[in-house]
């Protein structure tokens, strides 16, 4: 398979993509898994996370078996997980942040 | 090769340090030109740049004011192992005295002298002395005594920069084996960046080797976050996002793999070597203050002077996205977990791990690998920072006490 995603640990809900995912194609996962593929709903960019499962608004993200922030919408199983659709439990700008570039939009330079 | 004969490798490993009076060994042997007020910067960067030797550094301090965090941070330098004589440069009317840190490194038994602008005649005649010092002093150090050094001798210092997603499953996961093997050595590593362990409170607090330990770790964290919060800025930035790092927590995960997994032997602050081996916190967040100054980690050479403050000999910058800078005192080594871009920006990036991230090579033989690499710069080789003159340092106002918690805290 071309295109594969890493899963830190077995209690994860998302993975972290190895390489450039395009969207409607299946990636393999390696790493600490029970599950061997996943459909890319979206496309996932390099370095970027794919949700294992279906995610519902306020549930914790967890990675690396700790949690990493919790759900700020409904999530799919095998879409892209970044600022849109998650926030940070204690840094409450992130959620401010534009989800491609990651520029502030809460903070007017001039 | 079996575990134990990877490890008897490793202790084997040996090479000639620099011996100084305080007891420590030194890998390298360098002259360094401290200016003491933005005033005599021009003067000392010109003495450094007209010697044109890679053992002639700066550093300096550019407040008139004093301020005690950045005094000591200069002092720590001084008294740096990888440190032979010391240079200071004043222009006369400022609150940091070259004669003191003059009188400090005479103490410590390095060469020493100081100057004063206003009194040499000004510029010209200021940089000639300067110069033909630093170039006497470079033929004394020729003499400095060596002595064996190993592994277990080495302090070395670990920050990240420039995360993306390798830092926390490659290059820290790297940095992290190969400070357990350095600390079952008997050698000491320093990690710091406690503002990226949001989220990992209990995780970091048990991991304290005493009650003592766990105490000062949770003081340590509960600051931390006191700081981020009443800033309202945490230790996260535009590139993190776009290399797919999505929160504080996520960063923090990945950056806390790098201190491995041995038990912390304390918490320490800035231009405060570790009392004894093993692993160690390094606190480089400022404490309660009246003043309230101080940015905690404005950029990734204030982090690095923070370890070599500690007395770290090498420090290991780990970038996913890449990074160009190095260090003034101590070789800096930049590994990276992301084999782009490693290929992108090869003559800065020094180390690739991400042979483990594609399952080629473990994780194991990785850390062996790069304590090899260690020993080879602790030997004299010279880093790629280094050797393109990459000698970057970061001495801002800042406010800390030498102690846990502060002073003017438990009032």
């Amino acid at each position: 398979m071309d295109y594969r995603v890493f899963q830190i640990d077995e209690k994860d809900n998302v993975a972290t993509a190895l390489t450039e995912i395009p969207k409607g194609t299946t990636a393999e996962i390696i790493g600490e898994t029970e599950t061997q593929e996943i459909y890319a709903v979206d496309a996932i960019p390099v370095g970027h996370k794919i949700a294992l499962r279906d995610i519902q608004k306020d549930e914790p993200i967890v990675k690396y078996g700790v949690v990493i922030g919790s759900a700020s919408a409904d999530i799919g199983r095998g879409t892209w997980v970044h600022l849109h659709v998650m926030h940070s439990n204690y840094d409450e700008r992130s959620s401010h942040l534009d989800a491609v570039t990651g520029a502030p939009k809460d903070t007017k330079y001039e | 090769m079996s575990r134990t004969d990877e490890r008897k490798r490793l202790e084997e490993l040996s090479w000639m340090g620099y011996q100084r009076k305080d007891g420590r060994l030194g890998i390298r042997n360098r002259v360094l030109v401290i200016y003491t007020v933005k005033c005599a910067e021009f003067v000392a960067q010109k003495i450094v740049e007209r010697a044109d030797h890679l053992d002639v550094e700066l550093i300096g301090f550019p407040g008139c004011t004093d301020n005690q965090y950045a005094v000591n941070m200069l002092i720590s330098m001084i008294r740096h192992p990888n440190i032979g004589a010391v240079l200071a440069v004043g222009l006369g009317c400022e609150y940091i005295q070259p004669e003191w840190l003059a009188d400090i490194a005479t103490k410590e038994g390095k060469l020493s002298h100081w100057v004063f602008i206003q009194k040499e005649g000004g510029t010209q005649s200021t940089i000639e002395k300067g110069l033909a010092w630093v170039e006497w002093s470079l033929k004394q150090l020729q003499d400095t005594p060596r002595a064996e050094m190993r592994l277990k001798d080495l302090v070395i210092g670990a920050e990240c920069g420039g995360s993306d997603y390798t830092s926390g499953l490659a290059g820290n996961a790297v940095v992290g084996r190969f400070y357990d093997k350095l600390v079952d050595l008997g050698g000491t590593a320093i990690f710091e960046e406690i503002v990226e362990a949001i989220g990992l409170r209990d995780m970091l607090v048990n991991r304290g080797k005493s009650e003592e330990v766990r105490q000062q770790l949770s003081y340590t964290y509960d600051k931390m976050l006191d700081y981020c919060k009443s800033v309202r800025q945490y230790s996260i930035s535009p590139g993190n996002f776009a290399g797919g790092l999505t929160t504080i927590e996520e960063k923090s995960m990945g950056a806390l793999v790098k201190s491995g997994s041995r038990p912390i032997q304390g918490v320490t602050k800035v231009a405060v070597p570790p009392t004894k081996p093993g692993l160690w916190l390094l606190d480089s967040t400022p404490d309660p203050y009246w003043m309230q100054f101080g940015i905690t980690n404005p950029n990734d050479n204030e982090g690095l002077m923070d370890l070599i403050s500690c007395g770290a000999h090498i420090v290991f910058l780990v970038t996913g996205r890449g990074s160009v800078v190095g260090s003034a005192v101590s070789p800096c080594i930049k590994i990276t977990g992301n084999h782009a871009t490693f290929e992108r920006m090869a003559e800065d990036m020094e180390f690739d791990a991400s042979l483990i991230l594609t399952g080629e090579m473990s994780r194991d033989a990785m850390a062996d690998e790069l304590a090899v690499h260690v020993a080879e710069i602790a030997s004299g080789v010279l880093s790629k920072s280094e050797a393109m003159g990459h000698k970057e340092f970061y001495i801002p106002y800042k406010y800390q006490d030498k102690n846990i918690p502060p002073k003017a805290c438990e009032q």
